[in-house]
């Protein structure tokens, strides 16, 4: 890793377009090496997921906020996320009666600029797949399972691309495995 | 202020880091069973404080000995860090929130080497910590 001489933790404005195209090469390497847009759905959650364990440690640096009390307040902490690292503002609709499930809805999109998929992938690959990982991954560093995936997209012919997150359980502070 | 050592455990107990500036008295055992016993000393800690809190906040902070004072920050994701300090140091929760932010989150979650819940053996780490702590206003 190189020496940074810079100390000071900077959030370096990066252009989305360099960030966009990245994203799809890696989706078409992806395509390429699968065949099959279930794999691929399924490898891009598992990037996000690595992703989000680490991006979550930056965001708690950067924000200074505590635990989440409870999903409306994690609700307003991913807006914010979704503002600094995409500088997009989703918003927040479609609670669930019981208060344990919320839509993000996006009018805008910096992954999918420039993109449209072809007919052979419209119905199974989803494009933005390693979204839904990268929140999956930080929730749980905090303590919370989730359940993320994607209700509408815009690439699929949809009026607007809409995440439904889902709140599974929270989890609690293991206690160590004594050695007697 | 004086600094004696440090020790960053994850939540899962894993001693992730240590690192010693002043340390006189020497503990009679092994590294890591002085790990353990300092993670389940924090733990009983906490779980103390929230069964005795009259209110919600019942967030554990620090201890004071006659002789030293321990320094207890908790992240929102489960990273413990415990600083021994003299007994008047006071900023030490700046100091510990800023040691995160500037060199836990730069030379470990932004290296890909470091994998969480293993011991960081990042060496750039830890010249970079010893140097936060030196350069620290009140560390003589």
């Amino acid at each position: 890793m190189s020496r940074q001489t810079n100390k000071l933790a900077d959030s370096k404005k990066v252009n989305n377009e360099l960030f966009t195209l990245t994203y799809g090469a890696l989706v078409a390497q992806m395509l390429k090496d699968h065949e099959n847009c279930e794999e691929v759905n399924k490898q891009l959650e598992r990037m996000g997921y690595s992703i989000g364990q680490r991006l979550i440690e930056d965001f708690l640096a950067r924000t200074n906020c505590a635990r989440c009390a409870d999903l409306r307040d994690t609700a307003d902490k991913i807006q914010s996320a979704f503002k600094m690292y995409l500088t997009m503002s989703p918003s927040i609709t479609n609670w669930s009666t019981s208060g344990d499930e919320f839509s993000l809805v996006f009018d805008s999109n910096p992954l999918t600029e420039f993109v449209e998929l072809p007919d052979s992938y419209s119905t199974m690959l989803k494009y933005c797949s390693i979204i839904p990982g990268i929140i999956r991954g930080a929730l749980e560093m905090v303590q919370m399972e989730v359940m993320c995936w994607f209700v509408q997209d815009t690439l699929r012919g949809d009026p607007s691309t809409e995440l439904r997150i889902r709140m599974v359980k929270k989890m609690e502070d293991a206690i160590p495995v004594g050695e007697n | 202020m004086v600094v004696y050592n440090i020790y960053i455990f994850d939540n899962h107990g894993t001693f992730l880091f240590y690192s010693e500036y002043k340390r006189v008295k020497k503990a009679e055992m092994s590294h890591s069973e002085e790990g353990k016993l300092m993670y389940g000393l924090l733990y009983s800690l906490k779980s103390m404080c929230q069964k005795l809190s009259s209110n919600d906040s019942s967030a554990f902070n620090c201890y004071r000995t006659n002789k030293y004072k321990l320094n207890y920050m908790e992240t929102p994701s489960g990273l413990w860090f415990a600083l021994n300090t003299d007994v008047n140091a006071n900023g030490v929760k700046e100091l510990l929130q800023s040691l995160y932010q500037q060199v836990y989150v730069e030379f470990v979650v932004k290296n890909p080497e470091c994998e969480r819940g293993k011991p960081i053996e990042s060496a750039l780490f830890k010249h970079e910590v010893d140097e936060f702590i030196r350069r620290s206003p009140q560390f003589r």
